[in-house]
Protein backbone atom coordinates (compact mmCIF):
# COMPACT_ATOMS: atom_id res chain seq x y z
CA UNK A 1 0.00 0.00 0.00
CA UNK A 2 1.03 3.62 -0.43
CA UNK A 3 2.16 4.81 2.97
CA UNK A 4 3.06 8.34 1.87
CA UNK A 5 0.92 10.45 4.11
CA UNK A 6 -1.09 13.22 2.45
CA UNK A 7 -0.23 16.88 2.88
CA UNK A 8 -2.20 19.24 5.14
CA UNK A 9 -2.15 23.02 5.24
CA UNK A 10 -1.79 24.38 8.76
CA UNK A 11 -3.48 27.56 10.03
CA UNK A 12 -2.63 29.08 13.39
CA UNK A 13 -4.47 31.58 15.58
CA UNK A 14 -1.69 33.52 17.28
CA UNK A 15 -3.93 34.81 20.06
CA UNK A 16 -7.55 35.56 20.89
CA UNK A 17 -9.00 38.24 18.65
CA UNK A 18 -6.92 37.29 15.59
CA UNK A 19 -7.87 35.09 12.62
CA UNK A 20 -6.18 31.83 11.83
CA UNK A 21 -3.27 32.45 9.44
CA UNK A 22 -1.56 30.00 7.12
CA UNK A 23 1.82 28.98 8.58
CA UNK A 24 2.92 26.02 6.46
CA UNK A 25 2.16 22.37 5.85
CA UNK A 26 2.69 18.94 7.35
CA UNK A 27 2.27 15.35 6.22
CA UNK A 28 0.00 13.13 8.28
CA UNK A 29 -2.23 10.08 7.86
CA UNK A 30 -5.36 11.84 9.16
CA UNK A 31 -6.63 15.09 10.63
CA UNK A 32 -5.95 14.16 14.21
CA UNK A 33 -2.29 13.35 13.64
CA UNK A 34 -1.99 16.36 11.32
CA UNK A 35 -3.02 18.52 14.29
CA UNK A 36 -0.38 16.85 16.46
CA UNK A 37 2.28 17.36 13.80
CA UNK A 38 1.20 20.99 13.37
CA UNK A 39 1.43 21.50 17.10
CA UNK A 40 4.93 19.98 17.27
CA UNK A 41 6.16 21.92 14.27
CA UNK A 42 4.64 25.37 14.62
CA UNK A 43 3.93 26.02 18.30
CA UNK A 44 7.04 25.15 20.29
CA UNK A 45 7.44 28.76 21.41
CA UNK A 46 3.93 29.93 22.29
CA UNK A 47 3.23 30.97 18.69
CA UNK A 48 -0.46 30.26 18.98
CA UNK A 49 -3.51 29.01 20.84
CA UNK A 50 -5.56 27.28 18.13
CA UNK A 51 -4.83 25.23 15.00
CA UNK A 52 -6.75 24.31 11.86
CA UNK A 53 -5.57 21.68 9.40
CA UNK A 54 -7.05 21.32 5.90
CA UNK A 55 -6.15 18.66 3.32
CA UNK A 56 -3.98 20.47 0.76
CA UNK A 57 -5.83 18.87 -2.14
CA UNK A 58 -9.07 20.45 -0.91
CA UNK A 59 -7.79 23.99 -1.35
CA UNK A 60 -9.36 25.69 -4.34
CA UNK A 61 -7.11 28.49 -5.57
CA UNK A 62 -7.50 31.25 -8.11
CA UNK A 63 -5.31 31.01 -11.18
CA UNK A 64 -2.41 33.51 -11.16
CA UNK A 65 -3.09 34.04 -14.89
CA UNK A 66 -6.49 35.45 -13.93
CA UNK A 67 -4.95 37.91 -11.51
CA UNK A 68 -5.56 40.91 -13.74
CA UNK A 69 -9.12 40.09 -14.69
CA UNK A 70 -10.04 39.18 -11.12
CA UNK A 71 -8.34 41.84 -9.09
CA UNK A 72 -7.59 44.80 -11.29
CA UNK A 73 -11.09 46.32 -11.65
CA UNK A 74 -10.64 47.91 -8.22
CA UNK A 75 -7.96 50.10 -9.78
CA UNK A 76 -10.35 52.39 -11.67
CA UNK A 77 -12.83 52.60 -8.81
CA UNK A 78 -10.80 54.76 -6.50
CA UNK A 79 -14.05 56.26 -5.19
CA UNK A 80 -14.32 53.13 -3.05
CA UNK A 81 -11.54 54.56 -0.94
CA UNK A 82 -12.41 57.39 1.45
CA UNK A 83 -9.20 59.27 0.64
CA UNK A 84 -10.43 59.98 -2.91
CA UNK A 85 -12.97 62.51 -1.54
CA UNK A 86 -11.56 65.93 -0.86
CA UNK A 87 -13.67 67.68 1.72
CA UNK A 88 -13.46 71.04 3.50
CA UNK A 89 -10.92 70.93 6.28
CA UNK A 90 -13.73 71.36 8.87
CA UNK A 91 -14.89 67.82 8.15
CA UNK A 92 -11.48 66.38 7.43
CA UNK A 93 -11.77 63.89 10.28
CA UNK A 94 -14.85 62.30 8.69
CA UNK B 1 4.83 28.92 -21.90
CA UNK B 2 3.79 32.18 -23.41
CA UNK B 3 6.00 35.22 -23.85
CA UNK B 4 3.56 36.92 -21.53
CA UNK B 5 4.45 34.46 -18.72
CA UNK B 6 8.18 35.02 -19.10
CA UNK B 7 7.68 38.79 -19.12
CA UNK B 8 5.55 38.61 -16.04
CA UNK B 9 8.21 36.54 -14.24
CA UNK B 10 10.96 38.94 -15.31
CA UNK B 11 9.04 41.99 -14.18
CA UNK B 12 8.24 40.43 -10.81
CA UNK B 13 11.96 39.69 -10.29
CA UNK B 14 12.85 43.16 -11.53
CA UNK B 15 10.47 44.74 -9.00
CA UNK B 16 11.92 42.53 -6.22
CA UNK B 17 8.50 40.93 -5.75
CA UNK B 18 8.09 37.33 -4.67
CA UNK B 19 7.41 34.37 -6.95
CA UNK B 20 4.75 32.02 -5.55
CA UNK B 21 4.34 28.31 -6.33
CA UNK B 22 1.41 28.74 -8.78
CA UNK B 23 3.27 31.33 -10.84
CA UNK B 24 4.90 30.42 -14.11
CA UNK B 25 8.69 30.23 -13.65
CA UNK B 26 11.60 29.21 -15.89
CA UNK B 27 12.36 25.52 -15.56
CA UNK B 28 15.95 26.29 -14.55
CA UNK B 29 14.76 28.58 -11.75
CA UNK B 30 12.51 25.78 -10.48
CA UNK B 31 15.26 23.15 -10.70
CA UNK B 32 17.80 25.40 -8.99
CA UNK B 33 15.41 26.03 -6.12
CA UNK B 34 14.37 22.39 -5.73
CA UNK B 35 18.02 21.41 -5.51
CA UNK B 36 19.03 24.21 -3.17
CA UNK B 37 16.05 23.90 -0.82
CA UNK B 38 16.26 20.10 -0.75
CA UNK B 39 19.97 20.13 0.03
CA UNK B 40 19.31 22.70 2.71
CA UNK B 41 16.59 20.46 4.17
CA UNK B 42 18.87 17.41 4.04
CA UNK B 43 21.56 19.39 5.89
CA UNK B 44 19.13 20.28 8.67
CA UNK B 45 18.15 16.69 9.35
CA UNK B 46 21.62 15.18 8.89
CA UNK B 47 22.87 17.95 11.19
CA UNK B 48 20.82 16.40 13.98
CA UNK B 49 23.28 13.51 14.17
CA UNK B 50 26.56 15.00 15.44
CA UNK B 51 24.74 16.90 18.20
CA UNK B 52 22.18 14.18 18.83
CA UNK B 53 25.08 11.91 19.69
CA UNK B 54 25.84 14.18 22.66
CA UNK B 55 22.36 14.25 24.18
CA UNK B 56 23.01 11.26 26.42
CA UNK B 57 26.40 12.69 27.46
CA UNK B 58 25.43 16.31 28.11
CA UNK B 59 27.08 17.41 31.37
CA UNK B 60 23.84 18.35 33.18
CA UNK B 61 20.10 17.85 32.94
CA UNK B 62 19.76 21.52 31.96
CA UNK B 63 22.25 21.17 29.09
CA UNK B 64 20.53 17.97 28.02
CA UNK B 65 17.14 19.72 27.83
CA UNK B 66 18.67 22.59 25.82
CA UNK B 67 20.37 20.22 23.40
CA UNK B 68 17.20 18.18 22.87
CA UNK B 69 15.33 21.41 22.10
CA UNK B 70 17.98 22.47 19.61
CA UNK B 71 18.06 19.11 17.83
CA UNK B 72 14.26 19.16 17.71
CA UNK B 73 14.43 22.62 16.11
CA UNK B 74 16.75 21.27 13.43
CA UNK B 75 14.22 18.54 12.62
CA UNK B 76 11.63 21.29 12.31
CA UNK B 77 13.89 23.30 10.01
CA UNK B 78 14.15 20.27 7.76
CA UNK B 79 10.36 19.97 7.68
CA UNK B 80 9.79 23.67 6.88
CA UNK B 81 12.23 23.33 4.01
CA UNK B 82 10.88 20.05 2.64
CA UNK B 83 7.50 21.77 2.64
CA UNK B 84 8.91 24.69 0.63
CA UNK B 85 10.55 22.30 -1.86
CA UNK B 86 7.33 20.33 -2.26
CA UNK B 87 5.50 23.48 -3.25
CA UNK B 88 7.63 23.37 -6.42
CA UNK B 89 6.02 20.11 -7.49
CA UNK B 90 8.25 17.45 -6.00
CA UNK B 91 7.35 15.02 -3.21
CA UNK B 92 8.77 14.38 0.24
CA UNK B 93 9.36 10.71 -0.61
CA UNK B 94 11.28 11.62 -3.77
CA UNK B 95 13.49 14.12 -1.93
CA UNK B 96 14.33 11.68 0.85
CA UNK B 97 15.08 9.03 -1.73
CA UNK B 98 17.53 11.36 -3.47
CA UNK B 99 19.29 11.94 -0.14
CA UNK B 100 19.39 8.23 0.69
CA UNK B 101 20.80 7.29 -2.72
CA UNK B 102 23.39 10.12 -2.70
CA UNK B 103 21.81 11.86 -5.67
CA UNK B 104 21.55 15.00 -3.54
CA UNK B 105 24.08 16.21 -1.02
CA UNK B 106 23.90 17.75 2.41
CA UNK B 107 26.36 20.27 3.85
CA UNK B 108 29.74 18.59 4.35
CA UNK B 109 30.13 20.49 7.64
CA UNK B 110 28.26 17.58 9.27
CA UNK B 111 30.94 15.13 8.19
CA UNK B 112 33.41 16.40 10.79
CA UNK B 113 33.71 14.47 14.06
CA UNK B 114 32.57 15.84 17.45
CA UNK B 115 34.95 14.19 19.96
CA UNK B 116 34.30 16.44 23.00
CA UNK B 117 31.54 18.43 24.69
CA UNK B 118 33.32 21.60 23.55
CA UNK B 119 32.59 20.58 19.95
CA UNK B 120 28.88 20.92 20.75
CA UNK B 121 29.61 24.47 21.87
CA UNK B 122 31.70 25.19 18.78
CA UNK B 123 28.98 23.85 16.47
CA UNK B 124 26.36 26.12 18.02
CA UNK B 125 28.60 29.19 18.03
CA UNK B 126 30.35 28.76 14.67
CA UNK B 127 28.29 26.41 12.52
CA UNK B 128 24.92 27.84 13.52
CA UNK B 129 26.57 31.27 13.41
CA UNK B 130 27.70 30.72 9.82
CA UNK B 131 24.28 29.29 8.99
CA UNK B 132 22.64 32.46 10.31
CA UNK B 133 24.95 34.67 8.23
CA UNK B 134 23.91 32.60 5.20
CA UNK B 135 20.23 32.43 6.05
CA UNK B 136 19.37 36.00 7.03
CA UNK B 137 19.66 37.24 3.40
CA UNK B 138 17.72 34.16 2.25
CA UNK B 139 14.70 35.51 4.15
CA UNK B 140 14.40 37.89 1.16
CA UNK B 141 14.76 35.11 -1.43
CA UNK B 142 12.61 35.73 -4.50
CA UNK B 143 10.77 32.43 -4.01
CA UNK B 144 8.09 33.11 -1.39
CA UNK B 145 7.87 29.75 0.43
CA UNK B 146 11.66 29.54 0.80
CA UNK B 147 11.86 33.07 2.21
CA UNK B 148 9.03 32.39 4.65
CA UNK B 149 10.65 29.15 5.83
CA UNK B 150 13.89 31.06 6.37
CA UNK B 151 12.17 33.72 8.49
CA UNK B 152 10.85 31.01 10.77
CA UNK B 153 14.23 29.28 10.88
CA UNK B 154 16.21 32.45 11.59
CA UNK B 155 14.00 33.21 14.59
CA UNK B 156 14.96 29.86 16.06
CA UNK B 157 18.65 29.88 15.12
CA UNK B 158 19.59 32.70 17.43
CA UNK B 159 19.07 30.52 20.49
CA UNK B 160 21.25 27.84 18.88
CA UNK B 161 24.16 30.18 18.49
CA UNK B 162 23.83 31.64 21.96
CA UNK B 163 23.66 28.28 23.72
CA UNK B 164 26.80 27.19 21.86
CA UNK B 165 28.68 30.34 22.78
CA UNK B 166 27.62 29.92 26.39
CA UNK B 167 28.89 26.34 26.49
CA UNK B 168 32.33 27.61 25.42
CA UNK B 169 32.13 30.57 27.79
CA UNK B 170 31.56 28.24 30.74
CA UNK B 171 34.47 26.05 29.65
CA UNK B 172 36.82 29.02 29.28
CA UNK B 173 35.88 30.11 32.81
CA UNK B 174 36.73 26.63 34.09
CA UNK B 175 39.93 24.66 34.67
CA UNK B 176 42.98 24.83 32.39
CA UNK B 177 41.90 21.51 30.86
CA UNK B 178 38.44 22.84 30.12
CA UNK B 179 39.84 25.95 28.51
CA UNK B 180 42.17 23.77 26.48
CA UNK B 181 39.20 21.67 25.38
CA UNK B 182 37.43 24.82 24.16
CA UNK B 183 40.52 25.97 22.26
CA UNK B 184 40.91 22.62 20.54
CA UNK B 185 37.27 22.64 19.47
CA UNK B 186 37.77 26.11 17.97
CA UNK B 187 40.85 24.80 16.17
CA UNK B 188 38.79 21.98 14.69
CA UNK B 189 35.76 24.03 13.67
CA UNK B 190 37.17 27.38 12.55
CA UNK B 191 38.22 26.52 9.00
CA UNK B 192 35.31 24.21 8.23
CA UNK B 193 32.98 27.05 9.32
CA UNK B 194 34.79 29.59 7.12
CA UNK B 195 34.41 27.15 4.21
CA UNK B 196 30.67 26.73 4.83
CA UNK B 197 30.07 29.74 2.58
CA UNK B 198 31.26 27.73 -0.39
CA UNK B 199 34.08 28.23 -2.90
CA UNK B 200 35.56 31.68 -3.55
CA UNK B 201 33.56 33.93 -5.89
CA UNK B 202 36.18 33.47 -8.61
CA UNK B 203 35.26 29.77 -8.73
CA UNK B 204 31.59 29.86 -7.89
CA UNK B 205 29.70 28.91 -11.04
CA UNK B 206 26.17 30.00 -10.28
CA UNK B 207 26.78 33.14 -8.22
CA UNK B 208 25.83 35.66 -10.94
CA UNK B 209 22.73 33.87 -12.18
CA UNK B 210 21.39 33.21 -8.69
CA UNK B 211 22.00 36.82 -7.72
CA UNK B 212 20.08 38.00 -10.80
CA UNK B 213 17.19 35.73 -9.84
CA UNK B 214 17.12 37.07 -6.31
CA UNK B 215 17.86 33.61 -4.90
CA UNK B 216 21.18 34.85 -3.57
CA UNK B 217 21.63 38.36 -2.20
CA UNK B 218 25.33 38.37 -1.33
CA UNK B 219 28.27 36.48 -2.83
CA UNK B 220 30.07 33.69 -0.97
CA UNK B 221 33.05 35.93 -0.24
CA UNK B 222 30.89 38.79 1.05
CA UNK B 223 29.10 36.45 3.43
CA UNK B 224 32.38 34.88 4.52
CA UNK B 225 33.86 38.29 5.30
CA UNK B 226 30.78 39.22 7.32
CA UNK B 227 31.09 36.02 9.33
CA UNK B 228 34.78 36.57 10.11
CA UNK B 229 34.17 40.21 11.10
CA UNK B 230 31.37 39.18 13.42
CA UNK B 231 33.17 36.23 15.01
CA UNK B 232 36.68 37.54 15.75
CA UNK B 233 35.60 39.87 18.60
CA UNK B 234 33.52 37.04 20.08
CA UNK B 235 36.59 34.76 20.13
CA UNK B 236 38.52 37.54 21.88
CA UNK B 237 35.78 37.73 24.48
CA UNK B 238 36.19 34.02 25.11
CA UNK B 239 39.95 34.46 25.37
CA UNK B 240 40.45 31.89 22.61
CA UNK B 241 42.79 32.13 19.63
CA UNK B 242 41.50 31.72 16.10
CA UNK B 243 43.88 29.33 14.31
CA UNK B 244 44.84 31.72 11.51
CA UNK B 245 48.25 33.46 11.65
CA UNK B 246 47.20 35.85 8.87
CA UNK B 247 44.16 37.13 10.72
CA UNK B 248 44.45 40.87 11.43
CA UNK B 249 42.30 43.98 11.33
CA UNK B 250 42.67 46.02 8.15
CA UNK B 251 41.91 49.65 8.93
CA UNK B 252 41.78 50.64 5.29
CA UNK B 253 39.22 48.02 4.33
CA UNK B 254 37.36 48.23 7.60
CA UNK B 255 37.42 44.42 7.70
CA UNK B 256 39.57 41.62 9.02
CA UNK B 257 42.09 40.13 6.61
CA UNK B 258 42.30 36.39 6.92
CA UNK B 259 44.14 33.43 5.41
CA UNK B 260 43.10 31.17 2.58
CA UNK B 261 41.15 28.07 3.65
CA UNK B 262 42.36 24.67 2.49
CA UNK B 263 40.14 24.31 -0.58
CA UNK B 264 41.66 20.90 -1.31
CA UNK B 265 40.21 19.66 1.95
CA UNK B 266 36.92 21.32 1.09
CA UNK B 267 36.81 19.46 -2.22
CA UNK B 268 37.55 16.16 -0.46
CA UNK B 269 34.75 16.81 2.03
CA UNK B 270 32.29 17.74 -0.71
CA UNK B 271 33.16 14.50 -2.51
CA UNK B 272 32.18 12.74 0.71
CA UNK B 273 35.49 11.05 1.46
CA UNK B 274 36.06 9.37 4.81
CA UNK B 275 33.97 7.12 7.08
CA UNK B 276 31.56 9.67 8.51
CA UNK B 277 29.48 10.32 5.37
CA UNK B 278 28.83 6.59 5.12
CA UNK B 279 27.77 6.50 8.76
CA UNK B 280 25.53 9.57 8.49
CA UNK B 281 23.65 8.08 5.55
CA UNK B 282 23.38 4.66 7.17
CA UNK B 283 21.86 6.17 10.33
CA UNK B 284 19.46 8.23 8.18
CA UNK B 285 18.37 5.26 6.06
CA UNK B 286 17.90 3.08 9.13
CA UNK B 287 15.76 5.75 10.80
CA UNK B 288 13.66 5.91 7.64
CA UNK B 289 13.32 2.14 7.30
CA UNK B 290 12.63 1.63 10.99
CA UNK B 291 9.83 4.17 10.76
CA UNK B 292 8.15 2.42 7.82
CA UNK B 293 5.81 0.37 9.98
CA UNK B 294 4.60 3.52 11.74
CA UNK B 295 3.82 5.23 8.43
CA UNK B 296 2.05 2.12 7.15
CA UNK B 297 0.08 1.53 10.35
CA UNK B 298 -1.11 5.14 10.55
CA UNK B 299 -2.10 5.11 6.86
CA UNK B 300 -3.98 1.81 7.31
CA UNK B 301 -5.76 3.15 10.39
CA UNK B 302 -6.75 6.34 8.56
CA UNK B 303 -8.07 4.29 5.59
CA UNK B 304 -10.16 2.14 7.92
CA UNK B 305 -11.60 5.19 9.68
CA UNK B 306 -12.59 6.69 6.33
CA UNK B 307 -14.36 3.48 5.36
CA UNK B 308 -16.22 3.31 8.64
CA UNK B 309 -17.39 6.91 8.30
FE1 LIG C 1 18.82 24.78 11.51
FE1 LIG D 1 20.56 25.57 14.20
Amino acid sequence: MNADWPRWEVFLRARRGLSHTHVGSVHAADGETALQAGRDLFTRRQEGISLWVVPSEQVVASDPDDQDSLFEPADDKSFRFPTSFELPSEVDQM
Amino acid sequence: MTIHAQQRFDSLIEADERIEPDDWMPEEYRQTLVRQIAQHAHSEIIGMQPEGAWISRAPSLHRKAILIAKVQDEAGHGLYLYGAAESLGTTRAELLDRLHTRRQKYSSIFNYPTPTWADVGAIGWLVDGAAIANQVPLCRCSFGPYGRAMVRICKEESFHQRQGFQILLRLTEGTAEQKQMAQEALNRWWWPSVMMFGPPDSESVHNARNMAWGIKRFTNDELRQGFVDMTVPQAELLGLTIPDPELRWNDERGHYDFGEPDWEEFARMVRGEGDLPEQRLRVRREAHENGAWVREAAAAYAARQRQAA
